[in-house]
């Protein structure tokens, strides 16, 4: 039949076709492009303190401080800076000689204006600098901070908290941090920093790219021409992508992928210890314990029962079974690249039968029955951790109800705002650069219902021994005596008190073509003028 | 004719005040939005006065009346996340949606009916036999597991078609970027055309072909061949004519779940249309977004029911009459 052969030729002719576009080879600009799970949403740098955001922001802006590779505290704005015996004065001395993409000098002037608009209600960044430090211009390129009490830990975290224009920032009517009721600021979708990148297009959602500031003050250290940035979700396509040579690089790269890609022998993954520490946390707070079997009282106040499940979680087959090895085992939620004694603490050994006498003594011989809340897209394979340790507290006899959610609702209920409706659950905390102190802060602190303490603190542990070590850390300026009080606080809670029990520090998977190099910090901040692409 | 436009488009406001209310209750069990938008190191305070600011301290009733009040004047609102208006962010997306979706749709309508008629007219033909069985596997695979299949044979290991994005584009206007003008864009649009028409082009070959066969036995077919009309004449004049009314209104219907289901298809692909945002919006529980996209998905629902309405008086003359359907 004629119109039989007419469609089977035209069937022919498609393939061929489309066998004929055979992809045109890269351009010659050596040309970064990257792909992650995240999305960058505002470029104002205090819009968000996420990590990921506040990375690639930081290609274009700066802070009077930096951290290396090894997250060690080096100058980048502020050139050197003295601190008074005290600690309650510090003088930062700012670089000569920069100027923001826009040509504008930076002085002090912006300095102070930043560390206003940093602090100014809207700003997801207000922790970053404390609200009592006065910020005082001694010359253009010197600028005094003084607290009420000692600061020694005061430039921890600077390392983005990022230096904007004033001039251009005012120009922009773009003070207002996350304003926009209507319309969103010149700042969320621009950007003039100090940085080695400048921003060339932004289309949010979609794509992202910067050029090299031929002007930057710092040495050069990558070869690029061009970054390019883009979201991409779905983990099979970003795997896809790197395997196909369309992207350099991908973050992070899926677990059940790492192997492949290993094998492709174009690509590689570039994995290594996280600062994000995966935890299990209890409610001590409740007199009788909500969304459990028991009626007369709370099992999770007695450290018998806490140190019972620590006891019953065989933490090596969750990192070997459900991490494929992708974990570190820790007995501290401080991540131990930021807690130079964390070697002294240790897990307490997996032993169910310990563990069920534990129980037996506390009062609980047959167990008792409790809701799990697990996030189920929030942390790697979270909510497969919290199905492996259901049936190890089942072999205690504490039946665990997982309630697996995704993170919009789960925090929603847990925090604050849902009145920390939860009675066990499993969490991730990522160190920040204030190490200890922030951990202890956050997490430890007690908390009353009017929001003071440690806003974190979803169970409400409380100990005034560690409150008052918590504030004796943030002003001791000596680092081993620091260390010491960290030493006390952590022995105080996690030895004697058991008020976590943190499973591991989560590892990081970059996929990275073979042809690409760039440098892995711990805390997950990538950075592209360290990326070198041959 | 104009009554029944008019009678539509009130019929349409209807389903879409009733999208919105159903919307507004789920939107209850999706999260808090407040939590999606800022770090952990905000206070408990700060987040209230965020909540505050956005209304979403009122209960659902008071916020459903609130928007849909907002809507009635064309404000659809400003994104939580992105914190732009709404309508804009749409509208930049929306180019991407309409071109893979139109190029899904006549893809698999041309390739549908093409193969429909072919297989119809050589029923027993070993060729029409594979056909089938290949048509089986399209219309029971689902869509991600197509896509990802594509990507690993055409991009991973071919190395011909790229695996993801929007490239190649031109722009048109503003805010019209096309990627139909350059060979780089039609090489992106490919891959996730073909993931996003296939379902279909399997149904309408399978629709033609068994339609096909039914009015291949009809009689004015045989008065046909005995008259001693070409072959040609019979089969796309006659027969195809009279299949077609059938295949209408599932094509037009299915335009619809293209437009709105492309989600999936944008989502393996990183292909940057309406459907991708809509996710997106959904994992951040970005409110606006996700309400103005329903919204839009039923209005466009109710029109193209209205235009297959007045296609099928086209197709069908014995309809003409009675347009009031």
């Amino acid at each position: 039949m004629r119109f039989g052969r007419f469609v089977v030729a035209a069937a022919i002719g498609l393939c061929a076709s489309v066998s004929s576009l055979a992809l045109t080879p890269p351009a010659q600009a050596n040309t970064f492009r990257f792909a992650a799970q995240g999305d960058l949403k505002s470029l104002d740098p205090y819009a968000l303190a996420e990590t990921f955001t506040l990375a690639l922001i930081g290609g274009v802006y700066e802070g009077l401080t930096a951290r290396d590779a090894q997250l060690k505290i080096v100058p980048a704005l502020a050139e050197s800076w003295d601190v008074s015996a005290d600690a309650r004065r510090w003088r930062f001395h700012l670089r000569k000689g920069v100027t923001f993409h826009d040509g504008t000098p930076f002085t002090a002037d912006d300095v102070i204006f930043s560390a206003d608009r940093v602090r100014s209600s809207g700003s997801d960044l207000k922790t970053r600098v404390p609200a009592d430090a006065v910020f005082t211009k001694v010359d253009d390129h010197t600028v005094d901070v003084t607290t009420p009490d000692p600061s020694p830990l005061l430039n921890a975290v600077w390392d983005t908290w990022y230096i904007v224009s004033k001039k251009w920032t005012e120009a922009h009517d773009s003070v207002q941090v996350n304003a926009g009721a209507s319309a969103p600021s010149y700042i969320s979708l621009n950007a003039n920093g100090t940085g080695p990148f400048r921003l060339a297009s932004h289309s949010p959602g979609v794509k992202t790219t910067w050029v090299p500031n031929e002007r930057w003050w710092g040495k050069r250290e990558h070869n690029l021409d061009e970054v390019v940035f883009t979201p991409i979700a779905s983990g099979a396509t970003r795997v896809a992508a790197l395997l196909s040579g369309e992207v350099d690089m991908i973050e992070p790269a899926p677990l059940q992928d790492v192997d492949r890609i290993n094998a492709s022998g174009s690509a590689r993954v570039m994995q290594g210890p996280e600062v994000r520490t995966i935890y299990l946390g209890f409610d001590q707070h409740s007199a009788v314990l909500p969304r459990s079997s028991v009626t007369n009282g709370n099992p999770f106040k007695d450290v018998r029962v806490r140190r019972a499940v620590y006891q019953a979680i065989n933490e090596d087959a969750i990192k070997t079974r459900v991490m494929r090895d992708a974990a570190v085992p820790t007995s501290l939620i401080v991540a131990k690249e930021l807690f130079p004694r964390a070697g002294e603490f240790k897990r307490p050994d997996f032993d169910p039968n310990a563990a069920k006498a534990l129980l037996a003594a506390a009062g609980y011989p047959n167990g008792f029955e409790v809701q799990f809340d697990c996030p189920n897209d929030r942390y790697v394979n979270d909510e497969r951790i919290c199905q492996a340790i259901v049936p190890m507290l089942a072999r205690i006899g504490i039946k665990a109800n997982l309630k697996a959610e995704p993170k919009s609702i789960l925090f929603g209920r847990i925090y604050a705002s849902g009145g920390y409706a939860t009675s066990f659950y499993l969490l991730g905390w990522q160190t920040n650069g204030s190490g200890s102190l922030g951990v202890l802060r956050d997490l430890y602190t007690c908390r009353d219902d009017a929001g003071h303490g440690g806003g974190n603190n979803i169970g409400n542990y409380c100990n005034k021994k560690v409150d008052a070590l918590t504030i004796d850390i943030g002003r001791e300026p000596d680092e081993t005596k620091r260390n010491q009080f960290i030493y006390d606080a952590y022995d105080i809670a996690q030895n004697q008190e058991v008020a976590y029990i943190p499973l591991h520090q989560q590892t990081l998977a970059w996929g990275i073509r073979s042809n690409v190099k760039v440098v892995q910090r711990a805390d997950n901040d990538f950075r592209f003028y360290w990326v070198t692409k041959n | 004719m104009i009554a029944l436009v008019v009678r539509r488009l009130l019929q349409s406001l209807v389903v879409m005040l009733v999208v919105t209310l159903i919307a507004f209750i789920m939107f209850r069990y999706a999260g808090d939005p407040v939590n999606q938008m800022v770090g952990v190191e905000t206070t408990e305070a700060e987040r209230q006065a965020l909540r505050e600011s956005l209304g979403l301290d009122q209960p659902t009733l008071v916020q459903f009346v609130r928007y849909v009040g907002r809507v009635a004047s064309l404000n659809f609102g400003v994104s939580f996340q992105f914190r732009r208006p709404v309508m804009e962010l749409l509208a930049e997306r929306l180019p991407a949606t309409l071109e893979l979706a139109l190029v899904a749709a006549m893809l698999s309508l041309v390739s549908g009916i093409l193969l429909g008629v072919y297989c119809a007219l050589n029923p027993r033909g070993r060729i029409s036999a594979a056909l089938q069985a290949v048509s089986l596997v399209g219309v029971s695979l689902p869509t991600f597991l197509i896509g990802i299949l594509l990507i690993y044979v055409f991009s991973v290991a071919l190395g011909w078609l790229p695996s993801f994005g929007r490239s190649g584009l031109v722009p048109v206007t503003k805010h019209w970027s096309t990627g139909l003008l350059t060979l780089q864009g039609w090489k992106s649009l490919l891959l996730p055309a073909v993931t996003l028409g296939l379902f279909q082009m399997t149904l309408i070959m399978r629709l033609v072909r068994s339609e096909m066969l039914e009015v291949l036995r009809a009689d004015f077919i045989r008065f046909g061949v005995a008259r001693g009309l070409p072959q040609r004449r019979i089969y796309f004049r006659h027969a195809l004519k009279n299949t077609l009314v059938p295949v209408i209104t599932v094509v037009g219907l299915q335009l619809g779940s293209i437009i709105a289901f492309s989600i999936i298809t944008e989502t393996v692909f990183q292909w940057p249309g309406m459907g991708l945002l809509f996710l997106q919006s959904v994992q951040n529980v970005d409110v606006p977004i996700m309400s103005t996209y329903l919204l839009l998905i039923a209005f466009m629902f109710v029109m193209i029911n209205m235009v297959v309405d007045l296609l099928y008086n086209a197709v069908d003359p014995r309809l003409k009459g009675s347009s009031r359907v």
